[in-house]
């Protein structure tokens, strides 16, 4: 609720108020106060002008009307909205052989992905997956700022088709803001009433979507079309849904300002080198607006024209001429609409660009700016990142398609059957993850002697886990009594590899 | 809450559980608002270290509501569920209600499966692929604990694989077994049969049934003894499948094998005991898994 910040100490010069200052920080402060250590211990005094007042805690929400924009950095973006939308609505449609290509099968336990059938006990290759995003978040965030925030978050992605239909609708920023505070007519009631079916049949497929990745969606589809999908897919359709409309719809901002920890957690992988959104101070100020055919040099102003269209387009209504903020999630908006008035003026583009700290401070040239990108930090995040996916795609490539458990039988320790032999029970749970019934071979070793009684060759359907019964005899003199460690070897007959796995054999006194 | 007999503790419980939701509901009213040196620069004024500020960031007022909306559950949630004292909620749930329930939908869903086994005869659902599998599951859930995960049991626990049975070996005998259990029981007979001799005497005799190892001698007077047992295990000693009696001439020795375990059996007696499964089974169930039994043993059974 209350954020705190430190005046930089140093005279007022440009560049000082210009240092990364990644606390609650939210406009620059003029004045300045030297840091010296304080003899004065006595309690402390509000500065002149200041009020003792009820505040409230809660501040009531502000909406921002951002304002479209198109250039460079609005057609990556839209880019990458194709591109994780077409993923994201595509891929349940895909075949793979008799069976969706991408499918979270709750129920049985089995999730396919492509070629690729895993079991729970694969959850380690989920923790790789979330370790790979995890050090690419951190690589990417030192390198080149929150180009997730900006790009690729679902949160951005939906917030911008939203917008979208939100301008087909209703119209762009100032016709948005004038009918808000204009009167609730017929106009009104139909614009705002086909924003939000639009929004919500948007909302309701993507909902839909989600459901689809865990029951197969041409099912699904068929069930919707009867009227008999089943209630936990209404539910969660419904839920991702109404979250995806109050998210996109309502929230917006809100969720990066205040739900997501990213941004506040980002000092920790920015530095001076990380590329963000800057405003070049230097060469914009002192900002003023100015006749078209003015002679810059003779007005005594800089290249910003104070038009706040960079402020307008802003999606969370921050001015970027104030420096780095943490709400600024690095979308480049205000680059894009920048540069379109720079044009307009016959200024030089780039006034506010994609910079580091470093190089707008002193001036640097991209070959010296992206020579700062090969530092320690940028290194050792490449290296562990290469290495875990290498560790990762060995480990995919090199899996035996079938898993063993041995269990030892839990009503017996041991037997003696005929001539003294000696026979222990284990059950062995074997899990085909092929999509081809499978035969496999049961052997064990670790004694002299020690053979398996019950049936040594096991069928096993196709992505199906069987429990079988194994009887495993030892001559009466293979070992001294007590318990020795034997090993189960299980062979794949076509080809699929084996597992070996450890168990005692127990022989009683 | 049936341990308390009187209402006394149920509307204290209740009573301490809806103070302290309201009073969650005040210290979020009260702790909204707070008196600060508030300056134009939208700083409390407070200032540390000569240098460092105070900010005055309020937080968004939805942030508030969601707090408020989880009062408005806490409520909901207490009127349909139980959760005040001895109020049973408007729903009625018990965790016993819940636990039926997920039976019965299970039921439900797997009913149609065994209206197909029903109808079959247990030695061709002891043949069929689907039969099999289910037999093998409800075995390892139900059986397996005592009899083994191999059917071959234990002493004392019948093995279930070797065709000897104590009680008949056809599939309504063990359907049988099954539903209503059984209790083995060997009276103690040491007293009937003699002096400790003449009890050793009838264990070689009883030895000599199956052509085990035994003492001729000892066989032979041991013979005329065999009487008191004959009542139900037969005079051939070949046992009494009605009576549960075991047969004593094929060499299957339950409670175990040589002179002084049969010594042992014949003065102490023995009860033992398999548990009846119908409540813990159902019909469909029964008929599957003792198919499954019958098919241990009679695995080679050509289909008639």
């Amino acid at each position: 609720m209350f954020g705190a910040y430190r005046i930089t100490a140093s005279s007022p010069s440009r560049t000082a108020r210009k240092t990364l200052v990644l606390d609650d920080n939210v406009a620059p402060i003029r004045k300045v106060i030297p840091i010296a250590p304080s003899p004065d211990k006595s309690p402390i005094a509000p500065p002149a002008g200041a009020d003792a007042e009820m505040v409230s805690l809660y501040e009531a929400h502000k909406k921002i009307y951002p304002r479209s924009v198109s250039g460079f950095f609005s057609n990556w973006r839209w880019a990458m909205v194709f591109l994780t939308q077409l993923v994201y609505y595509g891929l349940p449609w895909v075949e793979w052989g008799q069976r969706q290509a991408v499918l979270f099968d709750l129920g049985a336990r089995r999730f396919y992905i492509f070629g690729l059938v895993l079991y729970p006990q694969d959850f380690i290759y989920l923790t790789g997956i979330l370790v790979i995003s995890a050090f690419s978040l951190f690589l990417f965030t030192a390198v080149a700022g929150r180009l997730w925030c900006g790009y690729a978050c679902p949160q951005t992605v939906y917030t911008e088709i939203f917008l979208w239909l939100e301008k087909k609708t209703e119209g762009d920023r100032s016709a948005r803001m004038r009918r808000d505070a204009g009167p609730h007519n017929t106009e009104w009631l139909l614009r705002k009433s086909a924003k939000h079916f639009l929004w919500l049949v948007l909302a309701a497929w993507t909902g839909f979507t989600f459901v689809g990745y865990f029951t197969p969606i041409q099912e699904l589809a068929a069930e919707f079309l009867q009227l008999r999908m089943g209630s936990w897919e209404v539910f969660w359709s419904i839920f991702y849904g109404f979250a995806t409309y109050g998210n996109a719809g309502f929230m917006r901002e809100q969720v990066c300002l205040h739900m997501c920890p990213y941004a506040r957690f980002q000092s920790a992988m920015f530095d001076k080198d990380t590329l963000i959104v800057t405003y070049d101070e230097e060469r914009g100020e002192p900002r003023g607006a100015r006749s078209r055919k003015a002679d810059v040099l003779a007005l005594d102003l800089g290249a910003c024209v104070n038009c706040s269209l960079c402020v307008q387009v802003c999606p969370t209504g921050i001015d970027i001429r104030d420096g780095l903020q943490y709400e600024c999630i690095g979308c480049g908006a205000c680059a894009d609409v920048c540069d379109g008035v720079m044009d307009k003026m016959g200024y030089a583009p780039g006034l506010i660009k994609y910079s580091t700290q470093n190089a707008v401070n002193q001036n640097w040239t991209k070959t010296q700016t992206l020579r700062h990108v090969l530092r320690p930090r940028v290194l050792i995040y490449s290296a562990i990142l290469g290495a875990v996916v290498i560790a990762m795609v060995v480990s995919l490539a090199m899996r035996t398609p079938f898993k063993v458990d041995v269990v030892r039988d839990r009503g017996m320790l041991a037997r003696m059957v005929e001539a003294g032999r000696i026979e222990n029970v284990y059950r062995l749970q074997i899990m085909n993850a092929t999509e081809a019934t499978q035969n496999f071979g049961i052997a064990v070793e670790g004694l002299p002697g020690l053979v398996v009684m019950s049936d040594k060759n096991v069928t096993i359907e196709s992505t199906q886990a069987r429990w079988v019964a194994v009887r495993v005899q030892a001559p009466p003199d293979a070992a001294s009594p007590g318990s020795h460690s034997i090993y189960f070897v299980v062979t794949g007959q076509n080809g699929v590899g084996r597992v070996v796995e450890k168990s005692v054999f127990i022989i009683p006194r | 809450m049936s341990d308390f007999t009187s209402s006394f503790w149920s509307i204290y419980v209740a009573g301490i559980t809806v103070v302290s939701i309201l009073a969650c509901l005040l210290l979020l009213w009260f702790s909204g608002k707070a008196r600060a040196m508030t300056a134009d620069d939208n700083t409390t004024g407070h200032v540390w270290d000569g240098d460092l500020r105070e900010m005055n960031n309020p937080l968004p007022r939805w942030w508030a509501w969601l707090f408020v909306i989880t009062i408005v559950f806490a409520f909901a949630y207490l009127a349909l569920y139980p959760g005040l004292g001895t109020y049973a909620g408007a729903l009625g749930w018990t965790q016993v209600g819940a636990h039926k329930a997920e039976v019965e939908a299970g039921e439900r869903e797997t009913a149609p499966l065994y209206a197909k086994f029903a109808a079959m005869k247990p030695e061709d659902i002891a043949r069929d692929p689907q039969g099999q599998a289910i037999g093998e599951r409800l075995f390892m859930n139900n059986c397996s604990q005592c009899h083994g995960s191999d059917a071959r049991g234990a002493k004392g626990i019948p093995n279930l694989t070797d065709g000897d049975w104590l009680h008949g070996g056809m599939p309504d005998k063990i359907k049988e077994t099954l539903t209503l259990g059984r209790v083995g029981n060997m009276p103690p007979m040491g007293a009937a049969v003699g002096t400790g001799e003449d009890v050793k005497n009838l264990a070689n005799y009883v030895l000599s049934l199956s052509n085990s190892p035994n003492d001729s001698v000892r066989t032979a007077l041991g013979k005329e003894k065999f009487v008191t047992c004959a009542a139900c295990h037969g005079m051939d000693g070949k046992g009494n499948q009605a009576l549960g009696a075991p047969n004593l001439t094929d060499d299957i020795w339950l409670h175990g094998f040589g002179e002084n375990a049969i010594i042992a059996i014949v003065n102490n007696g023995k009860v033992n005991q398999m548990p009846a499964q119908t409540d813990r089974l159902n019909a469909g169930q029964i008929q599957v898994l003792a198919s499954y039994v019958w098919g241990l043993s009679n695995n080679g059974v050509k289909p008639k």
